[in-house]
């Protein structure tokens, strides 16, 4: 019996449980003989951490990475939201592009190596609604082609084969992959079951690893919930390796934000700290929302501010606190993070000074072992440009996927085929 | 556990709001989870008329079950497929276990399928009450016989039902009445009949040893005929001497009586036991714990157990007065008494199936049907309650157990088992034959109001799910996870609202069925997977 008849056969034995604003999803064990064995999963890239960062609304990929070598046409395209060149921050060794002015932070990775960009991310037929896109992106899927599961998830999947019967186990005693700050990412979503958990609030985590319990009202039901909120902690098999991961961690940078002030930081900071603290888990997920920005995209006086700059802003903030937080602990070398987004946004901005619905968007990849550049080309477009014009795709998404688990995770070629579904040319960001 | 409200409100009249608030509150405490229809449809009454209705209607007795137990190892060779097996008077090895259940599933049919009235919750109740144990009993007809015993005295007269549960063969079985002989006395009947039954074991219960002794020797006599599968008398087994009772009782004497007259003797033992105060006082108690809240406080002891119990002597016993008094009352529905109980695992799992209207295999097609209320039933005993098989004489352990109770139904066993419950109904669902029982998110979403809205949709589906408001924090986390993929801002609702009336307009187009329905289903997982779901 193969092992994707088995899920389709078997009642997956389901171990989920919960706190208020945590959702932790475990699975019980029972015999599951015929597969390779435990000690072997994990891979040779085991250790190696892929952090990825959802942009949710769709990037405005063309103020965030500014072609200052076609700056007049870029100015040209949209006029009223257009960054002054003058304002755009250069990156070293690099004259024809640069950064949103919010992003000092992230130019300044650049700089100094650790930052890299792909130019013009996208796939073939790009789909321009929010929900369809998005599932594109998290399920690696083609343009037409509906997958009921995650790329991280097959991925997954192939390397923990056994998962989730006999986990946690010495091998692998940890999560496989943690959201935090979100319900679990379809992205993680395996053959029968998910290969996450998720800490969906900042609090509840911090919650957790202090012992205390999320507030319940003082009232019948409070008491109630009380009870079941305690008992879904002490049901949950990971809680245990999570709070002790986060105990062995207790100074964390000064780069961070106050809490509550970005919330990508305040995620990205458990993520810091999980990974510091040993997990074993191979993906975390974050997130941060607001790039659906069809109007009012920057200030009207001052283009450099505004409701994008303000998510670059933060953005930028958090990336920088999270590296410079990952050297601190010293475990920079075993995480690459890369950011990304359903889709771009128009070349031509709107009368509502904001960017409808586009295509491809550049992609940031960070940590100690990327190499820093720029790959890829600054988009050129036709001179009688129209609305509907977008940006074209340079890269296809899954290129990245794929040299991700081939090039970080040193999966081979074969795995990587058969988790995004056909060969892609890898992209040389990894030093 | 301490209890955190003391709630004063007593018995008067509930005059106060009518929303779906207290609907749903009344329908989960007095029905297995709030449907849509039935929300919809007490809502147009008073609260009431409402609780008169759920009280008072009187609903056909069903059929009994049909046999759907033939497989590739038997055929029943008296009873056809689909044909009333309670008919029959022939029990073996072959027939009997496959007879027990389908009693038992049909039994969890009914609850699924219920009228609108109290009866099968009182059933439960009943059941719970007066134990009986089908592993135990073994017969199937005893079994089924005792069910429906239960049934029709559902919401009859408690003494009545005392009397007939007495002799009743599955509890003469079950509790060693059948071999309660004047040469041997069993005192196992009258023990529980007191300690457990009728009296209790309060404080102000002070019934004695011998008080058990003598009622034992009253019940002395009853047998089970198994060729008539019926219960009879045998007064030669009967113990003609008087029996003397403590001043509990007030030191009463039942005469020995000769003969076959002497099952006069039980019915003076009963009337004497209905005598004392102590078991209206019992019940209401019991009643309570069961309908509104696990613990009674001092208040609660006087606002509202004691008046009820002084209408249930008053009314001779009548169970439907207490019930309807009790369920009318401001202190029913005392805004604190919402969501103040731990889901059951019926509660919990024929709930869900009514509260989502899940479709189920017609009668058409018996052994399907059956065989989908099995998968039901084991899903309720997985959570530890299997119908017909309470853990001992006392019942279930949550409707008694100080100070736990019901919290005693969530475990680091069930509470994971439940979530995998809720998830399995929203993705395989159960299923026979190719016939898949399941959760339909879609249809469920657009029986709520506002659908398209999606505010208002989390909104309505807390409220038709839970008994408790959602945090405004929460329904914003719902919805921007979940509903809007990730998008924030007050300008991103129209994308829900275009996915919903794109599939509202094109409901055959499957990929924008999909869009929606999966949506839905990650936020009725969510809704249920948060611990608000496991309360009532």
């Amino acid at each position: 019996m193969k092992r994707r008849d088995f899920f389709r056969n078997t009642v997956p034995i389901l171990l989920p449980t919960l706190v208020h604003g945590m959702s932790f999803r475990a699975w019980a064990t029972s015999p599951f003989p015929f597969l390779k064995a435990a000690g072997a999963a994990g891979g040779a890239g085991e250790g190696r951490v892929v952090v990825l960062i959802q942009l949710s609304g769709g990037n405005d990929g063309l103020n965030t990475v500014i072609p200052l070598e076609y700056y007049d046409a870029y100015y040209k395209a949209r006029a009223n939201i257009a960054i002054p060149r003058e304002k755009v921050l250069r990156l070293q060794g690099n004259d024809k592009t640069g950064l949103h002015p919010a992003m000092p932070e992230l130019q300044q990775l650049f700089n100094m190596g650790k930052l890299t960009m792909v130019q013009g991310v996208s796939y073939p037929q790009p789909n321009f609604s929010h929900f369809r896109a998005t599932d594109i992106w998290l399920t690696g899927a083609d343009s037409d082609r509906v997958l009921p599961t995650g790329w991280a998830g097959r991925y997954l999947d192939e390397e923990y084969p056994q998962f989730p019967n006999n986990y946690p186990n010495p091998d692998m005693p940890d999560p496989l992959a943690i959201q935090v700050g979100s319900l679990v990412s379809p992205a993680l979503q395996g053959p029968a079951l998910t290969m996450g958990m998720a800490i969906t609030n900042p609090n509840s985590f911090y919650d957790l690893i202090n012992d205390r319990s999320a507030p319940a009202a003082p009232t019948r039901a409070g008491d109630q919930l009380a009870y079941i909120r305690e008992m879904a902690v002490k049901t949950d098999q990971y809680a245990g390796v999570i709070k002790n991961a986060a105990q062995k961690v207790s100074r964390q940078s000064d780069c961070y934000p106050p809490t509550g002030k970005n919330p990508l930081a305040d995620q990205l900071k458990i993520v810091a700290r999980l990974i510091a603290g040993g997990l074993k888990t191979r993906f975390y997920l974050v997130s941060m929302g607001g790039f659906d920005t069809h109007a009012k995209q920057t200030d009207n006086t001052d283009t450099t501010t505004g409701n994008h700059a303000k998510l670059l802003g933060r953005l930028s903030e958090a990336i920088n606190a999270f590296v410079d937080d990952l050297g601190g602990l010293k475990v920079e070398n075993r995480v690459i993070g890369m950011t990304f987004s359903e889709f771009g946004r128009r070349i031509q901005s709107n009368a509502s000074g904001g960017t409808d619905h586009g295509a491809a968007a550049p992609v940031f990849i960070f940590g100690g072992k990327v190499q820093s550049g720029i790959i890829g080309q600054n988009p050129t477009w036709p001179d009688k440009l129209t609305v509907n014009d977008n940006l074209m795709m340079q890269y296809d998404f899954r290129a990245i996927y794929s040299t991700l688990l081939e090039k970080w995770f040193l999966a081979d070629e074969a795995t990587a085929e058969a988790v995004l579904f056909k060969a892609f040319e890898p992209v040389s960001f990894i030093a | 556990m301490a209890n955190p409200v003391t709630v004063t409100s007593g018995i008067r009249r509930y005059k106060g709001e009518w929303t779906e608030t207290q609907v749903a509150h009344l329908l989960r405490r007095t029905m297995f989870g709030a449907s849509r229809a039935d929300a919809g449809y007490f809502l147009k009454h008073s609260p009431r008329k409402a609780v008169r209705e759920l009280v008072r209607t009187e609903y056909p007795l069903p059929g009994p079950p049909v046999n759907t137990y033939n497989d590739d190892k038997y055929t029943d060779p008296e009873i056809a497929a689909g044909a009333d097996w309670t008919v029959s008077l022939k029990y073996d090895g072959m027939n009997n276990y496959r007879r027990r259940n389908s009693f038992k599933s049909w039994w969890l049919g009914l609850m699924l399928d219920q009228d609108r009235s109290l009866r099968e919750k009182m059933v439960l109740f009943w059941h719970n009450h007066f134990v009986t144990e089908s592993n135990n009993v073994d017969n199937a007809l005893f079994c089924y016989r005792y069910n429906a015993l239960l049934r029709e005295h559902a919401l009859g007269n408690f003494r009545e039902l005392t009397r007939a549960v007495t002799t009743e063969p599955a509890m003469l079985r079950y509790l060693n009445g059948y071999a309660n002989t004047k040469k041997a006395p069993d005192e196992n009947y009258g023990r529980e009949l007191q300690e457990l039954f009728t009296v209790g074991k309060g404080p102000d219960s002070r019934y004695t040893e011998s008080d058990v002794k003598a009622a034992a020797r009253v019940l002395t006599g009853y047998t089970i005929n198994y060729k008539t599968y019926s219960s009879s008398f045998d007064h030669n087994r009967h113990d003609e001497t008087d029996k003397q009772f403590s001043a509990f009782y007030g030191n009463t004497i039942i005469r020995g009586i000769k003969g076959a007259a002497a099952t006069a003797e039980l019915d003076q033992l009963v009337d004497m036991i209905f005598s004392r105060e102590e078991v209206s006082r019992f019940i209401c108690r019991k009643l309570y714990r069961f309908f509104v809240y696990h613990q009674i406080d001092d208040a609660t002891e006087q606002n509202v157990i004691r008046p009820l119990a002084s209408l249930f002597r008053k009314k001779d016993y009548e169970i439907k007065p207490v019930l309807e008094e009790l369920l009318c009352s401001r202190h029913f529905f005392d805004p604190a008494n919402y969501g103040s109980m731990i889901k059951s695992p019926i509660d919990f799992t024929v709930g869900l199936c009514r509260e989502f209207n899940v479709s189920f295999p017609d009668a058409g097609q018996y052994a399907d049907q059956y065989g989908v209320w099995e998968q039901m039933r084991n899903q309720a005993a997985g959570l530890q309650q299997n119908i017909g098989d309470p853990p001992n004489v006392a019942g279930w352990q949550a409707y008694y157990q100080e100070p736990e109770y019901d919290k005693l139904w969530i475990s680091s066993d069930t509470l994971p088992k439940r979530n995998q419950f809720t998830d399995r109904m929203l993705g395989g669902g159960l299923g026979r034959n190719g016939r898949k029982v399941v959760i339909d998110p879609v249809a469920f979403a657009a029986s709520l109001s506002g659908a398209d809205d999606p505010d208002k949709l989390i909104a309505a589906s807390a409220r038709a799910l839970y008994s408790i408001d959602l945090s405004p924090e929460e329904q914003q986390f719902m919805k921007t996870n979940i509903l809007l993929s990730g998008l924030t801002g007050m300008a991103s609702d129209h994308y829900w609202t275009n996915a919903w009336t794109t599939y509202k307009e094109n409901p055959g187009d499957k990929a924008a069925r999909d869009t929606v329905n999966n949506k839905l289903k990650a936020l009725y997982r969510h809704l249920m997977d948060l611990p608000e779901y496991q309360l009532m």
